[in-house]
């Protein structure tokens, strides 16, 4: 309990700082970076993150198409809102669906891209150690013959 | 016994994965929206051809209505738009325009030498509806049902057959359940 008082308090004051530095937070310069560079180095992130669909195999913070600098002053207005960055993952996935999302979260329907690669791990060994052990078991005399010169 | 089952499941399952991923009928860049289903998003927008008025979906509640995102700039709009006087004039639904990434004037301009199919075309100044909307580009035509739901969303130009095949067996079940 006494660490719930204490998380809440530093919450608090966290916002109270939060909204003192609001006015300095907010501003973007004319290349479009926030000034806070915690909140620019988020921002990075999450464009990066984030499928321009238009393109497909770009990310919103690498594309020129107007889309993704729609979607680039989306990401910064929310940031700047005090949004988390699951918030606008959430956002931009309710509208455009999971594959606006270059790093798709672990669900059910996500599970198979995900396990694929441990599952083909775990067959090949599988595949490995049945050919090793069947070797294993043939006779010596199997082995080649030397070479002559 | 698994000697032949493993390569025969093996077969099948590569067999279906091609049939499905070689289907020529599938577009690959078409995403299927999260928001089939779900309440389409409000808006409330100034109408392209008099700044004056207004077009917003609240307005529309109870209707089955369908909304079209255009651009002077789509080439693929150009092409449908023949099909949209024609739904229009079937006055089997109203046919509300988004008009996208656009120019007002340039709008206007087409909308008065082309013709207007649409009972009002909301002005998307700064693409936010559009991002409401799931909107990745043009043309996308919604269909919206009497409790504000989206039901379909058809992304490419609308053609006669689209409209029969897709929509109109839509829209008649829609406003039949009671909007």
């Amino acid at each position: 309990m006494t660490h719930g008082r204490v998380s809440m308090a530093a919450l608090v004051l966290a916002a109270i700082a939060g909204s003192a530095l609001g006015a300095a937070d907010s501003t973007v310069n004319t290349y479009g970076e926030i000034a806070n560079p915690a909140l620019q180095a988020r921002y990075e992130h999450v464009t990066q993150d984030l499928r321009c669909l238009v393109c497909q195999n770009e990310s919103i913070a690498d594309s020129n198409v107007e889309l993704a600098s729609d979607l680039r002053r989306q990401v910064r207005e929310m940031l700047i809102a005090g949004k988390s960055d699951d918030e606008i993952f959430k956002f931009m996935t309710d509208r455009y669906g999971e594959f606006v999302r270059f790093n798709p979260p672990l669900t059910p329907k996500t599970w198979l891209i995900w396990g694929a690669p441990f599952i083909m791990v775990v067959v090949g060994a599988i595949v490995i150690i049945r050919v090793a052990r069947h070797r294993a078991s043939l006779p010596v005399d199997d082995e080649p013959a030397p070479e002559t010169k | 016994m698994w000697k032949f089952v493993i390569p025969v499941a093996a077969f099948v399952a590569l067999a279906v994965l091609f049939a499905l991923g070689l289907n020529p009928k599938r577009d690959i860049h078409a995403l299927p929206s999260p928001l089939i289903g779900k309440e389409a998003p409000a808006f409330d927008l100034t109408d392209v051809m008099d700044p004056s008025r207004h077009v917003d979906n609240a307005a529309l509640k109870g209707q089955v209505y369908v909304l079209n995102v255009w651009g002077t700039w789509c080439f693929e709009c150009r092409a449908e738009h023949d099909e949209l006087l024609a739904i229009a004039r079937q006055h089997v639904v109203p046919l509300i325009g988004l008009d996208y990434m656009d120019q007002r004037e340039k709008a206007r301009e087409w909308l008065t030498q082309l013709g207007n199919p649409y009972q009002g075309v909301g002005f998307d100044t700064d693409g936010r509806t559009a991002i409401n909307w799931g909107v990745y580009g043009a043309p996308e035509t919604y269909l919206v049902d009497g409790h504000g739901r989206i039901l379909y969303k058809f992304i490419s130009p609308i053609t006669p057959e689209v409209w029969e095949r897709e929509f109109l067996p839509r829209i008649s079940a829609a406003q039949r359940s009671g909007s």
